[in-house]
């Protein structure tokens, strides 16, 4: 603390009007970093925020769970010998859910700071570009790993309960969340891609479901044509052009999950497998190198 | 010319223009028509003309998805970031009654939608199958229609709610495809089978089919369209600009 003293002025002094300085400690680039991870995954499900962006987050959150719960309670009390899903199938299943969660909450996590002009604020801080980018990317995809895993974890534990085989419903379990990070990573990316180039959130929305159920549709529609004429070998190598049916591709040759693709024909064989793989770790690298691209200049021009 | 000045503003008709084709918004509106094209010609060229197939992408992929999609783009993309940025107030200050702005921006919303979705989709008809058993116009006028309804209904929508996008996207995804899919009942509440009721007319007899007998169909249409252009108008009257939340 800096007390006007009462010696005689001597040059400087006379500039000092008694501000006080800061002198404690100085919180570095990594608290920045995970003060924004946390407030960016918070508002991914309307914490910290009004009550009317809460309810989109919270009633997906909810549609979610809800048939985990269901089938939990019909393993149990139907005594079923095994889960009536797969935890690989799970994501697959309710793939409108997490697009939707997605669309929506990938725009309000980038656009807003872009309209708002909040984003010349965050750098004028010890942060760097990358630090934005791992908090952002990085809350954006725990948001996803939460909506996707939560739901296995039920599955999990109901599965325990009802006493099925330990060793196999924990590989299960396992493989399944191995498949919801990478799931969580490359919709992430994706979202965060689309909605960082739009400051309006509303277009945001509309651009991310695009991409996300337009190339879904086209590839389904695609493979059922290549299945009627007989490409059943097609199948598996068209999968690699949407997001879900890359997951769907990389788990169920990498993972032994069954396909959800038509009849079940999945990637031809392991050089097919690992190119779905080599695909998703690509476009998840890709994602997050366009994300360090765009904010190199966070002007709107 | 009094009527017609009463319910269209030129002036309107050109700023949601060049709100709805200025900005990037466009890049969609090309992109999704071109997809359907390509992907027309991509299935022609592994099947060779063929009606089953054809039916299954118009339906599956054009009148499912892609309209829709571009509905909602186009109808709440029409006022929605007007009122998202507030600007709608220099608008709403001028002597222009409220439902001519919505007539205005509806008919605009309905011919961009009209031009990007049900044209494509008559062309895609005529790729994959050259016409066969009509499905290029039962297709063609399906998808018309449908996107006069949905440019109505979203338009509203984003009159009426902040989150408009969001919830044509509910709508049109988990109410039509998933909640369809599994309650048959919900059908008769969806736009696409209204639409789809109209093919079956147009098509040859068993080329198409609807869940919704036609009468129904178009009596709900119109009910729809002119209920959702009422109260966006209505509404249009007490809005309300409330802060981001």
């Amino acid at each position: 603390m800096t007390v006007p003293t009462s010696e005689p002025p001597t040059g400087a002094c006379v500039y000092d009007i008694g501000y006080r300085h800061y002198d404690g400690a100085r919180l570095g680039r990594g608290y920045v970093r995970r003060s924004l991870y946390t407030q960016s995954l918070r508002g991914a499900y309307g914490l910290g925020r009004s009550a009317k962006s809460k309810i989109l987050p919270v009633i997906l959150f909810a549609v979610m769970c809800l048939p985990a719960g269901i089938m939990v309670a019909v393993t149990v009390y139907a005594h079923l010998t095994k889960l009536p899903v797969e935890y690989t199938r799970y994501a697959i299943f309710l793939q409108a859910v997490i697009g939707l969660f997605t669309a929506a909450q990938a725009p309000q996590a980038v656009s807003r700071d872009l309209r708002f002009k909040t984003v010349p604020l965050y750098f004028s801080r010890p942060m760097e570009r990358i630090d934005y980018v791992i908090a952002k990317y990085g809350a954006m995809a725990s948001a996803l790993f939460i909506l996707t895993g939560v739901p296995l974890v039920i599955l999990y534990m109901g599965a325990l309960l009802a006493k099925l085989d330990f060793a196999t419903q924990s590989t299960g379990f396992g493989k399944g969340l191995l498949a919801a990070a990478l799931l969580s990573l490359l919709f992430g990316g994706i979202g965060l891609v689309i909605a960082a180039l739009t400051p309006r959130r509303g277009f945001g929305v509309a651009a991310v479901i695009a991409v996300l159920t337009i190339s879904y549709a086209a590839v389904s529609s695609v493979q059922a044509v290549a299945y009627r004429q007989g490409h059943t070998g097609a199948i598996g190598w068209l999968g690699l052009f949407s997001p879900i049916t890359l997951i769907d591709g990389v788990q169920s040759w990498w993972l032994g999950a069954t396909s959800s693709f038509v009849r079940g024909y999945g990637p031809p064989d392991a050089a097919a497998g690992f190119v779905y793989l080599l695909v998703v770790l690509g476009l998840i690298a890709g994602c997050f190198a366009l994300l360090m691209r765009r904010y190199r200049k966070v002007g709107l021009g | 010319m009094s009527v017609a000045s009463a319910t269209y503003n030129p002036t309107v008709a050109r700023l949601t223009y060049r709100a709805l084709l200025g900005r990037r918004r466009a890049l969609i509106l090309f992109a999704l028509p071109l997809l359907l094209l390509v992907i027309s010609a991509a299935v022609r060229a592994l099947s060779g003309a063929d009606d089953q197939t054809a039916g299954d992408v118009l339906s599956g992929f054009a009148l499912a998805t892609m309209v829709p999609l571009i509905g909602v783009i186009a109808g709440t993309g029409a006022i929605g970031p007007e009122i998202d940025d507030g600007s709608i107030l220099y608008l709403l200050a001028k002597p222009v009654k409220r439902p001519t702005i919505i007539v205005t921006k509806l008919l605009v919303a309905m011919g961009v939608s009209v031009t990007f979705a049900a044209i494509p989709t008559f062309f895609a008809g005529l790729i994959l199958d050259g016409n066969g058993q009509h499905l290029a116009v039962a297709f063609g006028v399906a998808a018309a229609v449908a996107s006069l309804a949905y440019s109505a209904i979203f338009l509203l929508l984003g009159v009426v709610t902040r989150h408009a996008v969001v919830a044509g996207l509910v709508y049109a995804l988990v109410w039509e495809s998933l909640i369809g899919n599994l309650v048959p009942g919900a059908r008769t509440l969806s736009v696409q089978q209204w639409a789809l009721a109209l093919a079956q007319k147009v098509a040859d007899p068993g080329a198409v089919s609807s869940s919704v007998g036609l009468p129904t169909a178009v009596v709900l249409l119109i009910g729809v369209m002119l209920a959702a252009t009422w109260f966006a108008g209505r509404k249009l009257r007490t809005l309300t600009l409330a802060g981001e939340e």
